[in-house]
């Protein structure tokens, strides 16, 4: 198991590099000249040859990159140039590790800005995902027990309604109706658990979180119910009656034991895909997550900004994948490795 | 009266297509101790007619009638709490498939332990001290270790011997064992059914054994029903039928086996034909399509009326459903030379 979870990790930190590789590549094949972009819009050609000296973007790519990798472990300072650095000190910046750039465009680290909205992002995430497997378990499941009726029917077609519309429109309806028209809830703004205690977090968090697992939900419930039926079918289920299980410890322990764990690797992948920011539920809600600073940094060409943010999702992304595989061998005894 | 009596039985299934006549009034006696084989070919009503004196087919949409009465109590009549009370504690059914039949999610002690403790209230140590006694008993090597192994981990005959400590922990009256050797290889297959005739002599229990293999049935078996469509069409003592068949149907179940009446020059002859349909089955005797003995049967009987089950002898607990007259006579001189010719020139 350990040596399995090493080898995972050591190929995951590989796709890393080449991802890294890869988004520098791309970036550099758009006709971007990112030091204008970084110095601002009247910028003279001076400038905009100073700035591209002291952020390194008048290197070739390769060392760039090696620059940036070098700078993800022991840290960098901008400028590098010791001429630059003594003639305009103002532009000096220190970028501990492990540095993904600086952004200019922000004055800030990329570093700084991504521990900035992680936690915003990470917030609506795991609300959200409580709320969609909360409601999609319980509400597969009761379809799958009542197979035909008008429940089933009823919630079937209600997950399938909520999957059809946009996000930007449940999540500006529940803004405007609920939140604005018939103030059921203050306005959610992001507050911190240190700011607002751990109730003025969750409420700010209902309705985005709601918005997204609205979304995600219809799903679950499918996939939920889907997955009762075939595991109330298997012979397993027969065995358990024929001991004389009682019913409703044969649907708590045999049923949905076998229903749910397929829907761990669904639900692992989503939340990782989730974690990256909900880019138009936070955009309608203005949440300062990871979702807006992308739209953001792409907006103002903000390259440095962007290329972290690529590495940090493909970092969750590849992380979430080892996680939830570590997971199944816990909950599924026959895919344990040795 | 018998310890388990099941009359006129019948187990409908409505579809969209019309109904699905399962099993049409089976009516059979077991008495503790006993072994009952029932045979046929798939499909014909062996496992749904076993699986509702369980009363697994309650919260499905089947249609059973009749009566089953274990120990004088009608299993129909009772209700769902009941029922489930008598399930693995009175009753208890082994399956064809152990892999499948066992969750992959728990371990074999898991499950076994479960099936004690839903009839017993004793502690997580004691139905563990309970289930690796029985585990040993089925002849499990090492059975405080294997107690926590999973299912996957097992193999088939391994398996299969759980699924039968699972079955007898509770010490059940009477155990339903639905092709309990199917899936297993052949040297497993004698090991499991010596297994399952050791512990019915040491817990005196009745057993219902559904097989295709009569091979399973001459060795296990005291009393043979042979079914076909739904309906028994020859039952009575196990040496009887084996020796004295009567029924056309039985008599091709005994040609197409190889080595029952232990004659390796003998030859293998297939029923022709498929089973029919138990949505609609052929009218008269339902056998009538793929017999090759219809036409020495005057007037179309054959075709037009279902035959009564008749004793084979006066006095005889030896019943048959079919029309032929001189049937030990047709199975003398037309069958036995052709599956055991040895059988013949012996006797000869």
């Amino acid at each position: 198991m350990f040596a399995y979870v090493v080898r995972r990790a050591i190929a995951g930190m590989v796709l890393l590099v080449v991802m890294s590789f890869v988004t520098f590549m791309l970036f550099f094949a758009s006709p971007i000249d990112p030091g204008r972009f970084a110095c601002g819009k009247s910028c003279p050609p001076a400038l905009i040859k100073q700035t591209d000296k002291a952020l390194g973007f008048d290197k070739p790519w390769p060392v760039q990159w090696k620059d940036f990798a070098v700078g993800v472990v022991k840290g960098r300072h901008y400028p590098e140039d010791p001429a630059l650095r003594k003639s305009a000190p103002e532009l000096i910046a220190r970028c501990p590790a492990p540095c993904l750039g600086y952004s200019k465009v922000n004055s800030a680290t990329v570093t700084e800005e991504l521990k900035d909205k992680i936690p915003v992002s990470f917030s609506i995430a795991i609300v959200a995902l409580v709320l969609w497997i909360g409601g999609g378990v319980t509400l597969g499941a009761i379809a799958a027990l009542t197979k035909g009726s008008v429940i089933d029917r009823g919630v079937v077609g209600m997950s399938l309604i909520f999957y059809s519309f946009p996000t930007f429109w449940i999540g500006l309806f529940l803004l405007e109706f609920v939140a604005i028209k018939w103030g059921l809830v203050a306005v959610p703004s992001y507050t911190p658990i240190a700011d607002g205690g751990p109730w003025g977090w969750l409420s700010n968090l209902f309705l985005p979180a709601l918005t997204l697992a609205l979304f995600y939900m219809a799903g679950y419930v499918r996939m939920t119910r889907a997955f009762v039926l075939e595991s109330m079918g298997e012979d397993y289920l027969r065995t358990a009656k024929a001991k004389g299980v009682v019913p409703h410890r044969i649907l708590m322990k045999h049923t949905m034991r076998a229903a749910l764990t397929p829907l761990v690797t669904m639900a692992g992948l989503d939340f990782a895909g989730l974690l990256g920011g909900a880019v138009i539920t936070e955009t309608v809600f203005n949440f300062n997550g990871l979702g807006k600073l992308a739209v953001d940094s792409i907006a103002t060409f903000d390259l440095p900004t962007t290329i972290g943010l690529v590495l940090l999702l493909a970092a969750i992304v590849i992380i979430a994948n080892i996680v939830v595989d570590i997971l199944y061998a816990f909950i599924d005894p026959r895919v344990r490795v040795g | 009266m018998s310890f388990l009596s099941v009359r006129d039985l019948v187990v409908h299934f409505p579809t969209v297509d019309g109904v699905v006549k399962a099993t049409e009034g089976l009516s059979y006696e077991l008495e503790r101790g006993k072994t009952l084989g029932i045979v046929g070919e798939s499909g014909s009503g062996k496992s749904v007619s076993s699986s509702a004196i369980l009363g697994l087919h309650r919260g499905s949409n089947a249609q059973v009638s009749g009566e089953i009465l274990l120990d004088g109590v009608d299993l129909l009549k009772i209700n769902d709490e009941t029922i489930r009370r008598k399930r693995g504690r009175e009753v208890s059914m082994i399956f064809q498939d152990p892999l499948s039949a066992m969750h992959p999610y728990y371990t074999v002690g898991n499950q076994i332990m479960e099936a004690y403790r839903v009839h017993h209230d004793v502690s997580q140590k004691q139905a563990r001290t309970r289930t690796i006694e029985m585990l040993d008993r089925v002849g499990i090597p090492q059975p405080d270790r294997r107690v926590d192994d999973y299912p996957h981990q097992f193999s088939g005959g391994m398996r299969q011997r759980a699924m039968i400590a699972m079955a007898l922990i509770n010490d059940p009256g009477l155990l339903i064992a639905d092709e309990p050797t199917t899936a297993l290889d052949v040297t497993v297959q004698a090991q499991i059914l010596d297994l399952l005739q050791d512990l019915q002599r040491e817990f005196n229990s009745a057993i219902i054994i559904i097989t295709h293999d009569l091979g399973v049935v001459a060795e296990m078996a005291d009393d043979v029903l042979v079914m076909y469509a739904g309906r028994a069409v020859e039952y009575g003592p196990t040496r009887e039928i084996l020796v004295h068949p009567e029924m056309p149907y039985t008599w091709g179940l005994l040609s197409s086996v190889p080595d029952v009446l232990g004659d390796t020059d003998a030859k293998l002859i297939p029923i022709r034909g498929n089973p029919p349909s138990l949505l609609t089955p052929p009218p008269g005797c339902a056998f009538h399509p793929r017999c090759d003995h219809r036409d020495k049967v005057p007037g179309d009987l054959c075709r037009t009326t279902l035959p009564l089950l008749t004793p084979a002898r006066a006095g005889g607990n030896h019943v048959k459903r079919c029309h032929l007259a001189n049937p030990d006579e047709v199975y003398a001189t037309e069958i036995l030379p052709e599956i055991a010719p040895d059988l013949v020139e012996e006797q000869a």
